[in-house]
């Protein structure tokens, strides 16, 4: 562990780490374009000079590798002129076209040549290299040649981890300019990262495009919910309503990245089929009413249920989809075990059949919570989906809670509608389905963008997510609707998703010991907090 | 006069051929290596003899040999440069056509000596005929067995292969050569780390230049000491001169080590055509400082130039006559590097390219004051900041041509034309 000074202060890094990442530990930053911590190092935008003593020539930070006792000052008079020349450089040739741009605000050349004081172009437009301006790669992303600054980390993420290599840098000098390979459209499962990794406004990426000033924009830290890798991304909002993801770093799930499909997912979280309003059936349809009726008709179906039930037979039962949080699911639990007396829970994590996976990010289970549900007993095949339909069919169950869960979609609408024709069916979930198509009662709760929670991705590893808004219209979260539920069945209520999570932790051995803060930024998995043996007993 | 060693075929008619070649005494000193000398010798003895990278950076050859780690599993390659791209310089050239098996002579010894198993030649697309002369030499060279498997019986082997580039000055760098010869675009690596450790396909290697490795048989057939004693003893040897521009007899000259430029330029190649006056030479091919009339005493080796602030380079002695103006002439220079950059390198990229069009600029007459010293710093700026020394080598030359003929880059401003045009005619000067 090498111990070295920056800029006076001293710091103790690991083996191998590079100056600039030196830096960051002590918030300096050194500015960089090329360098990215998830590729190789490429040394060519020499934005990143720093002085070193005993070196004569100021160095690239991004190629020096930390060495005990080294001396680095990243601010010297030296530097900064080193660092607007570089600058100067860059811009030489750029259009400066940032009020039009879509990087305007998170673009590192302006803010760098803000913090420079702006720079004036000392060419007139007419002598500055012209390239092209709207070069279309393939269904998501967009080139400017113009923009680019030719720091080559498109190119190298699509050699080094997609392998795919569709870009490539032509021509040579001041005439190059990045472009496909004849015969290579930029279509790869993960081409838009390409977007995050470019420093300027080169790569846009045609969902986002002139959409929103990312200066206007809320940031909230969640999890891709589009399949069980559980990605952790950025949600970028605004007044309730979602513009995109973007990849968050986590080294252990998703490094600085993520796959095409999971960035445009939020798009299904924020569709017209939401549900806003409690909605009761009657003659004519669904009628919307209050949650205080509906929360009555849900208790009142339930006591009835209970009461009128022949000894032993549970007349409640509850399918969970692997959709739901942990705490989602814990309260489903609770609520159908404790307060309703009925064994018959099960947990549902349906994916299409064949769908994609790679070897890489994408899990073939379209569920973000399916480890989840198994560690809570939910799917371990004591209770089974279509256990739960039989005995509806037969009627040796009266009310079926369904939570997060399309029965139709997993199930097929035939057998769907043999079993809940003489049931009462209650369902809280986001957004209007074929199961909510058979519901008596629909409660609406929020998306992943509008509750707290947590997921436990396909390796295990407890994720939290954060509320970016509340749920829209009357929508409650999934927690509050079954907190409020279960406290007007006699049972505990809570004030907060973290509440429920330390619930959880504390009578679900596998969670046992994790909280909110501990989980961190980056989760903890599962396996690491019990051994084997323990993990064994629980999930049996 | 000695025989010559590098221009032997000057001597020696048709000594490119194997049989000439032989009855001249051609692969004795390989002979003599392998079946003699341990690896560990031949390195110590060519390190001995002080000879250096006739590249252009001078480093001594022995001493890179040297860098190679002892103990890596993977195979050492070795790379000959002869993709001779330096503006004013033609001496590689000259030895792949005429010299051949010189050549080749020194890559087997080189080979034995860093215990490498396959070499090849990248040699500049350009050379058409100088590919087809190596591609027959080494065909000669394979059925007399001195390529190939079990070398003069020792177990030694060795193939050489010839990779033609397709075009491009960057290839020259020794790490853009390496990427090129990969497959890849010649864009130059970043150091460290360097290529005798991290070299070809990952692997240790030695770039060397022609001139290097044809130096390589005489010091092994005549011993360390009869180099040293040729010229300098810090920089010595046998060394080509290219003389190019305006001198009554261009061409090529073998000569010791450390002449003076002067006596290159008037003793050798005849002095300045048409009797007229010497105005400025740049004596390292195009990547380094040009320099006066006043400075041309110095001897032409590496440390002596460094002396005086220029460098020996290639030895690519550029000769301009008292009708050339200097800004047209850096406006071709700088116009090569244009072009050349690779474009990796914001400063280099960005640079090149800003310096050529100030100076297409001035040249037309539309030069603003303020653009000389804008010329100065920009070249300043690119300078000792980029991933190889293409940078440096058009800042070099940018800087000195601003610093040393000044009032003719002002003159240029103030009149809006070239000082020398006469009339309004003859711009284009010869340059
Ligand atoms: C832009 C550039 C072009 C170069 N071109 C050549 C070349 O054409 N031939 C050559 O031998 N060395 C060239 N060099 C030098 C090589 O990088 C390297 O130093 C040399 O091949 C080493 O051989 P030596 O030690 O025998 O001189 C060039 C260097 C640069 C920076
Ligand atoms: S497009 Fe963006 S990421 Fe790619 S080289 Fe240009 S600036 Fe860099
Ligand atoms: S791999 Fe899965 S979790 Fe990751 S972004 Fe894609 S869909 Fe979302
Ligand atoms: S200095 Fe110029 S030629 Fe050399 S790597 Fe950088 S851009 Fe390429
Ligand atoms: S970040 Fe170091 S050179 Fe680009």
């Amino acid at each position: 562990m090498p111990k070295l000074t920056i800029d006076g202060r001293e710091v103790t890094v690991e083996d191998g780490v590079n100056v600039i990442q030196a830096a960051e530990r002590l918030g300096i930053e050194v500015p960089h374009y090329c360098y990215h911590p998830g590729l190789s190092i490429s040394g060519n935008c020499r934005m990143c000079l720093v002085e070193i003593e005993k070196m004569p020539k100021l160095q690239i930070a991004c190629n020096t590798k930390v060495a005990e006792g080294m001396v680095v000052y990243t601010r010297t008079p030296k530097v900064k002129a080193a660092q607007e020349a570089v600058l100067e450089f860059l811009l030489i040739n750029h259009p400066i076209d940032c009020p039009i741009c879509d990087q305007a605000g998170e673009c590192k050349l302006q803010d760098y040549y803000m913090d420079y004081g702006a720079y004036k172009s000392r060419f007139p437009l007419e002598a500055k290299v012209r390239k092209r301006k709207v070069v279309d790669l393939g269904p998501h992303v967009v080139l400017d040649q113009e923009r680019c600054i030719l720091c080559a980390r498109c190119t190298r993420f699509l050699d080094e981890v997609t392998k795919t290599s569709e870009l490539g840098i032509f021509s040579r000098g001041d005439r190059c300019y990045i472009d496909l390979f004849p015969g290579k459209r930029l279509e790869n499962p993960y081409s838009a990262n390409v977007v995050d990794v470019c420093p300027v406004g080169a790569l846009t990426h045609k969902d986002f495009r002139f959409k929103a000033r990312v200066w206007y924009l809320e940031k909230t830290q969640s999890i891709c919910t589009r399949c069980a890798n559980g990605c952790n991304i950025d949600i970028y909002h605004r007044r309730g309503e979602m513009f995109r993801f973007r990849p968050r770093y986590n080294p252990h799930v998703n490094q600085y990245w993520m796959c095409d499909e999971g960035r445009l997912w939020y798009k299904a979280l924020q569709q017209e089929s939401r549900l806003t309003r409690p909605l009761l059936r009657g003659a004519q349809g669904f009628t919307a009413v209050t949650w205080d009726q509906a929360v009555n008709w849900v208790i009142e179906a339930i006591t009835q249920a209970q009461a009128t039930t022949t000894s032993g037979e549970s007349a409640v039962a509850g399918i969970v989809g692997a959709k739901a949080t942990n705490e989602e699911a814990y309260l489903c639990l609770r609520l159908l075990t404790s307060s309703c007396g009925t064994e018959l829970v099960a947990g549902l994590s349906w994916s299409p059949p064949q769908a994609f996976a790679d070897d890489f990010l994408i899990k073939a289970d379209k569920n973000p919570n399916t480890r989840g549900l198994q560690a809570l007993g939910l799917l371990n095949g004591k209770v089974a989906v279509t256990h739960i339909l039989d005995a509806a069919e037969k009627g040796t169950i009266q009310v079926l809670v369904v939570f997060a869960a399309d029965l139709v979609t997993a199930l097929g609408r035939e057998a769907v509608e043999k079993a809940l024709g003489n049931v009462k069916v209650i369902v809280l979930d986001t957004d209007y389905s074929g199961t909510t198509e058979y519901a008596d009662i629909v409660l609406p709760i929020g998306t992943v963008a509008e509750t707290d929670g947590t997921y436990t991705n396909y390796a295990g590893r407890v994720q939290r997510v954060r509320q970016a808004f509340p749920p829209p219209g009357e929508a409650k979260t999934g927690w509050e609707a079954l907190s409020l539920l279960h406290a007007k069945l006699g049972g505990a209520s809570y004030l907060s998703a973290a509440e429920v999570f330390a619930e959880l932790a504390q009578t679900v051995p596998v969670f046992a010991g994790l909280t909110y803060g501990k989980l961190g930024n980056h989760g903890v998995p599962l396996a690491s907090l019990l051994p084997e043996e323990v993990r064994g007993a629980a999930s049996a | 006069m000695a025989e010559r060693v590098l221009l032997r075929h000057l001597d020696v008619p048709d000594i490119h051929k194997l049989d000439v070649y032989l009855a001249h005494g051609g692969y004795a000193a390989a002979r003599k290596a392998l079946t003699t000398l341990t690896p560990e010798q031949v390195t110590e003895q060519v390190k001995a003899s002080n000879l250096r990278g006739r590249g252009g950076a001078g480093f001594v050859a022995g001493m890179k040999w040297g860098f190679l780690p002892k103990d890596s599993p993977k195979p050492v390659y070795l790379c000959c440069n002869a993709d001779e791209s330096e503006p004013g310089t033609f001496k590689d050239r000259a030895i792949i056509e005429w010299n051949t098996h010189i050549l080749l002579e020194g890559i087997l010894i080189t080979a034995y000596a860093i215990k490498c198993h396959t070499a090849y030649i990248y040699i500049r697309g350009e050379f058409a005929f100088g590919a087809r002369r190596l591609h027959e030499a080494i065909a000669e060279a394979y059925k007399a067995g001195f390529l190939g498997k079990n070398i003069f019986g020792t177990g030694f082997d060795l193939d050489v292969y010839v990779h033609r580039g397709a075009g491009a000055y960057i290839c020259g760098e020794e790490t853009g050569l390496i990427e090129s010869l990969e497959g890849k675009r010649a864009y130059p690596r970043i150091k460290p780390p360097f290529p005798a450790t991290y070299g070809l396909f990952g692997c240790p290697t030695i770039v060397n230049n022609v001139e290097t490795l044809a130096c390589v048989p005489s010091i092994i057939a005549n011993g360390p000491e009869w180099f040293k004693s040729i010229g300098p003893e810090g920089s010595p040897g046998p060394k080509i001169y290219c003389v190019s521009g305006h001198v009554e007899k261009p061409g090529l000259y073998e000569l010791p080590m450390g002449m003076p430029l002067r006596t290159v330029i008037y003793d050798y190649a005849g002095g300045i055509r048409g009797g007229k006056k010497l105005k400025a030479v740049m004596p390292g091919g195009s990547s380094f400082p040009v320099l006066t009339p006043d400075e041309i005493d110095v001897h032409m080796d590496f440390d002596s130039m460094r002396k005086i602030n220029a460098f020996l380079g290639t030895a690519g002695i550029i000769v301009m006559d008292e009708d050339t103006c200097m800004v047209r002439a850096l406006e071709i220079i700088d116009r090569f590097y244009h072009h050349e950059s690779c474009g990796q390198c914001s400063p280099c990229r960005e640079g090149t390219g800003w310096l050529h069009k100030l100076l297409l600029r001035l040249e037309e007459g539309n030069g603003r004051p303020e653009d000389i010293d804008l010329m100065d710093r920009i070249a300043g700026n690119m300078m000792g900041n980029t991933v190889c020394v293409l940078a440096d080598a058009a800042a070099m030359p940018t800087q000195s041509f601003l610093s040393k003929f000044r009032d003719e880059f002002v003159a240029h401003v103030t009149l809006g034309r070239c000082p020398l045009k006469k009339n309004g005619t003859g711009h284009r000067q010869a340059a």
